[in-house]
């Protein structure tokens, strides 16, 4: 998995593209979030245009990061599905937990 | 690493059309990846369509990492055997490790409200959603076989519950 890290306003924007799996993606994932929470970062957009997987492990650090940011009284969302990974939210019912932006525009002024 | 050909292997699935694959791997999650190519390899050479084929590398994935993780604990003196088979319009996939088992009926439902923001438990419910079957038993080692099938151009259940 590749990440890009930018930050708009107060809300830092993760780029990420790839495979979000066990091991790896999942762990890289966690590092970028707890690295935007202790640069006082509490207001996170995750662009998930560029993944092409998300397994089991990779859904649930997901998870695991919602519940971090939202106890750092944060927020994170997510911007950017392809088709796949919103066919997993579905399923998974995790499109019920997590705010899903179609655009930047539209993902930067969901933290207003 | 291992990837080796094991015709010894107790209880394959017999090998009786041309496409058929048998691993045996270290416990390791990079070798998910080496499944993962065996598998794309096999279902572009069957000529599966895009939508097929990834379901099932997902199913795979989610199968081996929990061998890998709760069967064999990640020791990678232990091994993962897994199995492909093509036939008759489906494909089969063993994926045996030599853990302790587990038991089923203890796995909760990870869309109950109550489990929805827990990190982890979604393996199976994976497996589950994106294949036609998928069923568990205990190898003769007392580990856990999970055998799954899914039927070529079968809808996913992410399908069915847009309509």
């Amino acid at each position: 998995m590749k990440s890009e890290i930018r930050d708009v306003d107060d809300v830092r924007i993760i780029e990420l593209s790839g495979k979000i799996t066990i091991g790896s993606g999942d762990v890289k994932l966690r590092e970028l979030v707890d690295g935007s929470l202790e640069e006082g970062q509490n207001n996170i957009l995750i662009d998930l245009a560029g993944v092409t997987a998300i397994d089991s492990s990779g859904i649930g650090e997901m998870v695991a990061c919602y519940t971090t940011v939202t106890k750092r009284g944060g927020q994170l969302k997510l911007l950017r599905l392809s088709p796949k990974i919103n066919d997993i939210l579905h399923v998974t019912q995790l499109i019920t937990v997590f705010d899903v932006l179609d655009n930047v525009q539209e993902g930067l002024a969901a933290f207003k | 690493m291992r990837a080796r050909s094991d015709p010894s292997h107790p209880t394959p699935i017999p090998a009786d059309g041309p496409l058929h694959a048998h691993l045996v791997l270290s416990s390791r999650f990079e070798n998910i990846e080496i499944a993962e190519r065996a598998l794309i390899d096999l279902c572009e050479d069957a000529g599966f369509s895009g939508d097929d084929s990834y379901w099932i590398v997902t199913a795979l994935r989610e199968a081996t990492a929990n061998a890998i993780r709760h069967g064999n604990k990640q020791d990678p003196e232990k091994t993962v055997i897994i199995d492909f088979r093509v036939h008759s319009g489906e494909v089969r996939i063993r994926v045996e490790d030599q853990g302790e088992g587990f038991d089923l009926d203890t796995v909760p439902d990870p869309t109950d409200p109550g489990y929805l923001l827990r990190p982890s438990g979604r393996g199976i419910f994976y497996m589950r959603q994106f294949m036609t079957r998928v069923e568990f038993s205990r190898a003769p080692g007392g580990g856990t076989v999970v055998e799954m099938t899914r039927r070529l151009g079968a809808e996913t259940r992410s399908s069915i519950n847009e309509e």
